[in-house]
């Protein structure tokens, strides 16, 4: 497993990185990453594990949701592993790891606290990667119907009929 | 349903289908006139909306290119969506919130209520309120507005519930759940408001108003109107003797027609009839038709909005219900001493999540961001809508950018004036004092979306040096030209203009019926 690691240019420093980071994601595999309880695994196939984790930890630094489980995230950043955003990727992921050098880091995923790696973001947040990120997060986390329910919303009404005789003018405390 | 052939002459071209097109193509028709309305975008119905914002907004937004200059906040977070309207039979009658109220009577004549304003362009109406009150009640009528005539207001819902406490707590009269065209009981055909939400994306009860299941099938059913979807027009005829003769338009397969035309009405909105009418130029008229002011795009005037949502330490479920049912009026006075002319309405408002992680704050990222979608459920929402300042530059001239059919698209321009800056920040700092007041733990003065009021580009003046059309939308140039939209406001007033949009489409369609039975036109 090391040597496929290795051979999709992940050090040992880049690794251990990911575990302080969130201790969120761990690399099953040349081509994947996966949550450590196993509640989610993503296969990457043109961009590396390595990018993929950048772009999750990114993620949920510009769109913090503690509530919202890493899955979704995942879900609203998978769109970058292709042929189309692989230079897009390659080239951020560098501008955003030397914005964390610049700043006294290894790099981005090894930062430890989210308001350290906000400032990072920061250095980097009017550049087309940063902002074709951000942008991007806005449909591909919020739209997504299972997110939803976790902010209490709703959703489509008109099936159930509306909100007639479903607490329209329910509120009870004003 | 009527076709007419495109070499016949004697009918009435209509551009546009929406409050303006569609009504005027309905009024015509029911009056013998013989109307084909072209349509740029397709035909929905209430089985068709979907309760999704953002797939409804790709069903029905007009996503043709626009480009956009100017100091406005929009033209940095949403450089090519300058508006948010819709292209469809039936315009942004589908996606409208149905307020449905009249101009004040001082606001048909700004320039002599407010006087000369710095840097703004203002004029009075050649027309006032006397003269409007009759159309106003027509309107009322077609639309079914609730508070007027003997029609019950909606009931309120939660948004509207925190609204109306905290404007009463800081002594506001005038709260209601206003006078909305939609139906708080069964009316005209449509059943009663079911408190769905989704207003914005078309009403699938069709208890909202809109000209796409009212007046365009009610003019369809009399025989003498043709509507035409997906028709896309590129440009405006004329004859030697400077009348216009017809339209060029790409029709559904993309193939360049020519439709005849006896008369020809402009109603593609604030953006695309002056584009359109620019587009138009030829060597008798090099400036674009209609524009011997050099009015034509000009005067853009777009409401000084801007919204307030607010945060509570209980539930709230703003999105239940209907979008905007609840108004404050005590505001939209003309009163100098607040530091700005003229005056705005404070109205509820709800996104849903998808949206409002969209317009919250656009651009806006990080935990000061986050943490107040994280408490959407307990959130409440208004929508300040005041009358803004004609300005001469801002407005629509044609961009170097072109459609898919290698038109110039229109570029928007706008710059806010300081009469419209110093109204929006006294209506964030009532707003936020309103929810103050019922307990919020946080506020957020949300910035204008992409405009959905968009009004004055060819605007109606007294005298033709100062606008595009006359007190009936007549062209000053051209006699068989008309305009019938919201361009062409003089001034843009606190209100909503849909209902205003209307009764001047019932009125114009009057005098174009009797000027053509008195072989005037």
């Amino acid at each position: 497993m090391e040597k496929r690691v290795d051979k999709d240019g992940l050090t040992r420093r880049a690794l251990l990185g990911r575990a302080v980071a969130a201790g969120a994601l761990a690399v099953m595999g040349a081509g994947f990453i996966a949550a450590p309880d196993a509640a989610w695994a993503m296969e990457v196939s043109v961009i590396s594990p390595d990018e993929m984790a950048t772009l999750l930890q990114m993620a949920r630094d510009i769109y913090p949701h503690d509530q919202v489980a890493d899955a979704f995230y995942a879900v609203a950043v998978k769109g970058y592993d292709s042929e189309a955003s692989k230079d897009l990727v390659a080239a951020g992921v560098a501008e955003l790891n030397a914005a964390a050098v610049a700043q006294g880091h290894a790099d981005y995923l090894s930062i430890g606290w989210e308001e350290d790696r906000v400032k990072v973001l920061q250095a980097i947040e009017g550049g087309v990667f940063f902002q074709t990120i951000r942008a991007g997060l806005v449909t591909g986390l919020y739209n997504q119907k299972e997110v939803w329910p976790i902010f209490g919303y709703e959703g489509e009404s008109f099936s159930k009929g509306g909100y007639i005789d479903r607490g329209f003018d329910d509120i009870n405390w004003l | 349903m009527a076709t007419f052939d495109l070499n016949d002459d004697s009918v009435v071209v209509i551009i546009g289908t929406g409050a303006g097109g569609g009504v005027l193509a309905n009024e015509l028709a029911q009056k013998g006139v013989k109307v084909v309305a072209l349509e740029a975008g397709g035909r929905y119905l209430p089985e068709d909306y979907i309760n999704d914002e953002w797939e409804s907004f790709g069903q029905l937004a007009w996503l043709d290119a626009r480009t956009t200059s100017g100091t406005w906040r929009v033209a940095k977070d949403f450089a090519g969506l300058p508006a948010w309207i819709v292209k469809a039979v039936g315009g942004t009658t589908t996606h409208w919130a149905g307020a449905s109220i009249r101009f004040q009577d001082h606001e048909w004549k700004a320039l002599t209520t407010y006087g000369t304003v710095e840097g703004a362009n203002l004029l009075d109406w050649p027309i006032d309120a006397a003269e409007m009150a009759p159309w106003y009640e027509k309107a009322e009528t077609k639309l079914g507005v609730t508070r007027t005539g003997d029609r019950a207001g909606l009931p309120g819902n939660n948004n509207y519930k925190v609204f109306e406490k905290g404007a009463k707590a800081l002594g506001y009269k005038e709260v209601h759940t206003g006078r909305m065209a939609i139906n708080s009981a069964d009316y005209d055909g449509r059943m009663a408001c079911q408190q769905t939400g989704f207003c914005f994306q078309g009403c699938k009860w069709g208890a909202k108003w809109s000209a796409a299941y009212t007046d365009i099938p009610a003019g369809e059913a009399t025989g003498n109107l043709e509507v035409r979807d997906r028709a896309h027009v590129a440009r405006i005829l004329h004859n030697d003797a400077g009348k216009v003769s017809g339209v060029e338009y790409f029709d559904k397969d993309g193939n360049l027609q020519m439709q005849k035309a006896r008369i020809v009405c402009v109603a593609g909105n604030s953006f695309e009839s002056p584009r359109l009418l620019l587009n138009s130029a030829s060597s008798m008229f090099p400036d674009g038709l209609a524009n011997s002011s050099g009015m034509v795009g000009r005067n853009y005037m777009r409401h000084t909005t801007g919204s307030v949502y607010a945060i509570f330490d209980k539930p709230v479920r703003m999105w239940r219900g209907t979008t905007m049912a609840g108004i404050v009026q005590d505001e939209a006075r003309h009163d100098p001493s607040r530091g700005f002319v003229g005056g705005y309405e404070l109205e509820t408002l709800s996104l849903g999540l998808p949206f409002m992680a969209a317009f919250l704050n656009p651009g806006g990222w990080g935990r000061s961001f986050t943490t107040a979608l994280d408490h959407y459920e307990n959130m409440a929402g208004m929508w300040i809508v005041g009358e803004d300042m004609p300005q001469l530059q801002n407005g629509v001239t044609l961009s170097e950018a072109k459609d898919q059919f290698g038109l110039p698209v229109a570029n928007v321009h706008f710059d806010d004036h300081p009469n419209d800056i110093a109204m929006r920040n006294h209506a964030y700092k009532q707003g936020i004092a309103m929810y103050e007041a019922v307990g919020a733990t946080r506020a957020f003065p949300t910035p204008p979306y992409p405009s959905t009021h968009n009004l004055g580009t060819n605007r109606m003046s007294e005298r033709p040096e100062d606008g595009v059309v006359n007190r009936w939308g007549q062209s000053h140039d051209i006699a068989n030209l008309f305009v019938s939209d919201g361009s062409q406001f003089t001034t843009g007033a606190a209100e909503n203009p849909t209902l205003t949009i209307v009764a001047l489409a019932i009125r114009q369609a009057d005098h174009i019926a009797s000027e053509m039975s008195r072989g005037n036109l």
